[in-house]
């Protein structure tokens, strides 16, 4: 009979955590309330919840080290008190997130109507009692998706060849080059907006329009995209450049299909990430897309509007509904950055699936069926395109 | 001199006939300079065609600087610099008359630490020589099939072509990277102790694969493993570096006279296990 198998793997601890210690978890968390309560309302006559939090929780943390010190030993006690912290650090992280998300959510959810996503504002009118159900976003969501997508059109191949310049070509410019890359990424979002306003718009070499939106944004995201691109291309492996080098491979063959296509996962969670960056922007767009009560869909010509000047409409509005129709703006907008970051997630998944995925899809786009005769069908079941028959 | 003459790739004109020879590699007077400190000074080393020539030495004498030299992947080093001159059948690689990628395809590289391209198919990798040099080639599924032979990896992946190369083991890895070189058919084959860091059993099948590849391509290999030099080898040169001095060769010839009758005492006492 072989021997029972047991979890290997759990982090070693000083003392296991059973129903005692979560029973004297309990006992200090409510003794350090009690005790906290007492001098803080009742003795200094203080007042303020956060400040009452933090005295809660500091003390919980001295009382739980002492009890814990006192009946058990003190390696426990602070091994207790430090998972304590970190744990806390991690719900408080996580807290957060799940507050706005789940806010922002439910307030949205509730306010949300079909017509939001087919109307835009035109028959919009002020004092409307069934406001919610004539009016609609459609045309900030054309003009954020069109503003952000340009601009990420324009700002991902500026990005990934700056990062090649700086990782893999080098040379005189580099240190330059970053510095630059770096002084930019500390530019205040409004400053770029209204960079753009002052060469273009006051200059009236051109009105306000969506392209004027791209073009702060590409400013905006470029550094970002730029760093994280070229922190991706500096851990692929010098032994893969090499490997290719030697293989005959110029600098230019090396780069293409060797070091990019290894960094490919992390420079689209690059781009993505630039590009949610970009869709949440508010102030850039104020001095160029101007926004737009009505749709337009050319992003060269005209005011154009976006999710989040429509959001900051609604919410310096006086008005009770479109402050409402704010939270269900601010939700598709969240809904927006939710699908580019599991899109990032899918896109960039490296390994194995992706590459028969990949194979699968091209097969699919070029099928050519023609496996030699003899030829063993699991091969040709593994990729049909990988038998292409010699062509004389 | 005929072969080099036109910059078309030589083995899209000879369009993979088997009769290609192995390559004659004569180094002379070969030194070569770190940021301006000289790391190995006149090596003279004749590689003949066909045969495997080890290079053995103590760490830091400058084996693997002098294998990078051969294919012109030491001038990748930045403030590195040289003098002397290697000649492929005749032709100096240094001259300026070849390019270095040029260089490269003829002769061909394995590393110690197997590097198979992560992002591609074991397909993929073992075309990926081809693919880089633009070599337009017509029957792919017969180049990787006969390069994962030469390799000995043929029967263990035939199945699974497509799956990525870094799914193999170690020893599978390396003979992929082999694979890999051979598909661009070099003339020399240099390899910097590729068995280092695989297991005896890897190491037996990769020994076995440089004795089947070594009558169409010239084998030189860097190896700290005395036996593995005996084994494989046919010609030996035996590198040292005295202290605070740069790098030279105490001895050349074939290998059974380097390990039984060695003319110098150094040489004897290396292969002997007395230092190094």
């Amino acid at each position: 009979m072989p021997p029972t198998p047991r979890r290997i793997g759990a982090p070693l601890r000083p003392r296991d955590f059973g129903l005692a210690d979560a029973g004297l978890l309990v006992a200090s968390l409510f003794s350090s309330f009690v005790l906290v309560w007492v001098v803080f309302y009742q003795i200094t006559l203080l007042s303020g919840a956060f400040g009452f939090l933090l005295s809660w929780y500091a003390c919980f943390l001295a009382l739980y080290w002492m009890v814990t010190a006192q009946l058990l030993d003190r390696r426990t006690a602070t091994d207790r008190v430090v998972s304590a912290l970190v744990v806390t650090g991690a719900a408080v992280v996580f807290g957060i997130v799940a507050f706005i998300v789940g806010w922002v959510t439910w307030k949205g959810v509730t306010h949300l109507r079909v017509n939001f996503f087919t109307k835009d504002m035109s028959h919009f009118l002020p004092a409307d009692p069934h406001v919610l159900s004539h009016i609609g976003v459609l045309h900030a969501i054309v003009g954020t998706v069109e503003e952000v997508g340009i601009a990420a059109a324009i700002a991902v191949p500026v990005a990934v060849l700056t990062a090649v310049f700086l990782n893999e070509v080098g040379g005189r410019g580099t240190r330059i080059v970053r510095t630059v890359v770096t002084a930019m990424s500390g530019l205040p979002s409004i400053v770029a907006g209204v960079f753009v306003y002052s060469i273009l718009v006051e200059t009236k070499l051109a009105n306000f329009s969506g392209i004027l939106a791209s073009i702060a944004l590409f400013i905006l995201i470029l550094p970002s995209v730029t760093r994280t691109t070229e922190e991706v291309l500096r851990i692929v492996p010098g032994g893969l450049r090499e490997a290719s080098l030697a293989l005959g491979a110029s600098e230019f063959r090396t780069v293409w299909s060797v070091v990019l296509p290894t960094a490919r996962s992390g420079m689209i969670t690059a781009s993505l990430l630039g590009i949610a960056i970009a869709v949440g922007e508010t102030a850039p767009l104020l001095f160029t897309a101007f926004g737009n009560k009505v749709m337009n869909t050319n992003p060269f010509h005209g005011d154009q509007q976006a999710l989040p000047l429509l959001l900051l409409d609604f919410v310096r509005t006086p008005e009770a509904a479109l402050v409402n129709l704010a939270y269900a703006t601010a939700f598709i907008l969240l809904a927006l950055v939710l699908i580019l970051f599991v899109l990032a997630r899918v896109l960039g998944r490296q390994g194995s699936r992706s590459g028969v995925w990949r194979a699968r899809l091209r097969s699919l786009l070029r099928p050519r069926p023609r496996p030699r005769a003899g030829e063993p069908s699991s091969v040709a079941l593994i990729d049909p395109s990988m038998k292409e028959a010699p062509t004389t | 001199m005929t072969l080099f003459a036109t910059r078309e790739p030589v083995i899209a004109d000879e369009s993979r006939v088997s009769t290609r020879s192995a390559g004659d590699l004569v180094a002379t007077d070969v030194c070569a300079w770190f940021s301006g400190r000289l790391v190995l000074e006149g090596v003279t080393l004749d590689m003949r065609p066909s045969t495997v020539t080890a290079l053995i030495g103590p760490s830091g004498c400058g084996k693997s600087t002098f294998l990078r030299i051969l294919n012109r992947m030491h001038e990748l080093v930045p403030g590195a610099q040289l003098a002397g001159s290697v000649a492929l059948d005749g032709i100096d690689i240094y001259a300026g008359r070849l390019r270095a990628t040029d260089t490269r395809r003829h002769i061909g590289m394995v590393f110690q630490k197997p590097n198979p391209f992560p992002a591609m198919s074991i397909y993929d990798n073992v075309l990926s020589g081809l693919r880089f040099s633009r070599i337009p080639a017509t029957d792919r599924d017969g180049i990787v099939e006969s390069s994962l032979s030469k390799a000995g990896l043929w029967n263990e992946v035939k199945n699974r072509l497509r799956e990525l190369g870094g799914a193999l083991s170690g020893g599978q890895q390396q003979r992929l990277c082999i694979a890999r070189a051979l598909a661009v058919e070099p003339r020399v084959l240099l390899m910097d102790e590729p068995c280092s860091a695989l297991d005896p059993t890897s190491t037996a099948r990769i020994e076995q694969t440089i004795a089947e590849i070594a009558d169409e391509v010239t084998v030189v290999i860097v190896t700290h493993n005395m036996q593995q030099a005996q084994r494989v080898s046919q010609n030996c040169a035996f590198f040292l570096a005295a202290e605070n001095e740069p790098g030279r060769v105490v001895e050349t010839g074939p290998t059974e006279v380097i390990f039984n009758s060695p003319s110098d005492e150094r040489t004897l006492d290396y292969v002997n296990g007395r230092f190094g």
